[in-house]
């Protein structure tokens, strides 16, 4: 066990260092038979023991937590799969029964397809390929017909398009859901509608008119981004770091500035000033104290290996922790995928 | 899909299993666990062609261990930390709601 104590060797495997020509230590090490005296063989029960997810911050549709104790490929296996595999509601043909404004068929159906549906995707199955009709289970109607006339009220000089027209602006509360089957009776009434109500579709002059059929089906990011459930999804490491020496006076100052407000802090200590990491959190990871000659060798930056601090913004389809939770289920299913192969074939 | 492809003149202590419709996600995840069991010498991945979506996954063992163990091994391991962080993220998230909704009181 004489490695077990060497910090040179502890700094390799836990941390990532911030150097002034590159980033060394970046990837994972810590593998049986790498390190002599450590026995990095898997263990459930170390890793439960040392695994921790705190929440920092949840909102409607934001959330941050800290994800302390695993490793990035499993880390980024469930950020990955937030983006790509976490299944959603989206508009997938557009029926164009009329449609004289002078925004494209082709690119309104491109739009529409962007809408986010708030309709829980849970509820709902993937659309066989080759079914040509859409079933209450696996398809979501919706209709948009809507026509711009000029506003017999508008005074005679006004030149505001607001005053002059009615129905000029399509927005997505224009949208009315059409329940199929049994649909009407399964959610109640506007369970099922775009997210938000106020997004832009197309805009119109006296005369131009649409008249649209929308099927939405369930997705996944991996076909389409249109289907992923996250405005964005990711994570970054802890930042950390470290004053090798006592740093006073008007060097304090000076490495306070070169970091984002609140990292460094200058303390007053019997009439010296001291400069303290206050929250290395807010740190950016910028390196400009490497362009400061005096700081080179005195402060160290590095990243804890093994803190995530992930952030999920959902497009508001469903709330965020469901989503995560939705992730952690996705990797889950592959795993028990295969295994349920891996049984078959040796029975045979 | 999985399929087990064995070299000409090998034994079964080495092993490529073709993953269909599977990429880094899981290709990653699985190769860590894998490479954290000590009979396995070596294990790693490669995207064949990045239009086609299937993953070329090889294990080779040490003493004479099938290969397919260790790719069990570590489906099952993977799926243990998965239902842990699981129940764990969940316990924390419901913590926090309802030190929020304690708060609003």
């Amino acid at each position: 066990m004489a490695a077990q104590g060497s910090s040179i060797v502890e700094e390799m495997r836990n941390r990532v260092i911030l150097g002034e020509f590159g980033v060394r230590n970046v990837h994972t090490t810590d593998f049986p038979g790498n390190y002599p005296g450590y026995d990095d063989t898997w263990d459930q029960e170390k890793f439960e023991k040392n695994f921790r997810v705190d929440v920092v911050h949840m909102t409607e549709d934001t959330l941050e937590f800290d994800m302390i104790g695993i490793d990035a490929a499993i880390a980024n296996a469930f950020r990955r799969i937030l983006l790509a595999e976490v299944p959603t509601m989206a508009v997938e043909k557009v029926f164009v029964y009329n449609n004289t404004s002078i925004i494209q068929d082709e690119i309104l159906a491109h739009r529409l397809g962007l809408i986010p549906i708030k309709a829980d995707p849970r509820l709902f199955e993937y659309k066989n390929q080759g079914d040509e009709e859409g079933t209450e289970i696996d398809t979501l109607q919706f209709q948009l017909k809507i026509k711009c006339t000029r506003n017999p009220r508008a005074s005679k000089d006004s030149s505001d398009p607001n005053e002059l027209y009615l129905n000029h602006r399509v927005y997505t509360k224009h949208m009315q859901w059409v329940p199929i089957g049994n649909q009407a009776d399964m959610f109640p009434d506007s369970a099922i509608r775009p997210v938000h109500e106020d997004i832009l579709i197309a805009q119109l002059r006296p005369g131009q008119e649409l008249d649209l059929c929308m099927h939405c089906v369930k997705g996944i990011g991996k076909d389409h981004a249109k289907f992923s459930p996250v405005a964005t999804a990711s994570y970054r490491l802890l930042p950390e770091i470290s004053l090798l020496q006592p740093i006073e006076g008007e060097l304090a100052e000076k490495l306070r500035k070169c970091f984002s407000p609140g990292v460094i802090e200058v303390q007053n200590l019997n009439g010296r000033r001291v400069a303290k990491v206050a929250n290395a959190r807010l740190d950016t990871c910028t390196r400009e104290i490497f362009r400061h000659e005096e700081f080179k060798n005195l402060v160290r930056l590095a990243r804890v290996r093994d803190h995530y601090i992930f952030s999920v913004e959902s497009t508001g389809v469903l709330p965020p922790d469901v989503l995560m939770s939705e992730a952690i289920k996705v990797l889950m299913s592959k795993c028990q995928r295969f295994l349920e192969e891996l049984d078959l074939s040796q029975m045979e | 899909m999985s399929l087990k492809v064995q070299a000409n003149g090998t034994d079964e202590t080495c092993a490529t299993f073709v993953l269909l419709n599977e990429d880094h996600t899981l290709g990653n995840a699985l190769r860590y666990m894998i490479m954290k069991n000590p009979e396995v010498e070596f294990c790693g991945y490669s995207i064949t062609h990045p239009s086609e979506s299937k993953i070329n996954f090889r294990i080779q063992t040490r003493g004479g261990l099938p290969a397919v163990e260790p790719f069990r091994r570590g489906l099952t391991e993977l799926m243990d930390v998965c239902q842990h962080v699981l129940n764990t993220f969940e316990t924390s998230i419901k913590e926090y709601k309802d030190r929020k909704e304690n708060e609003m009181e």
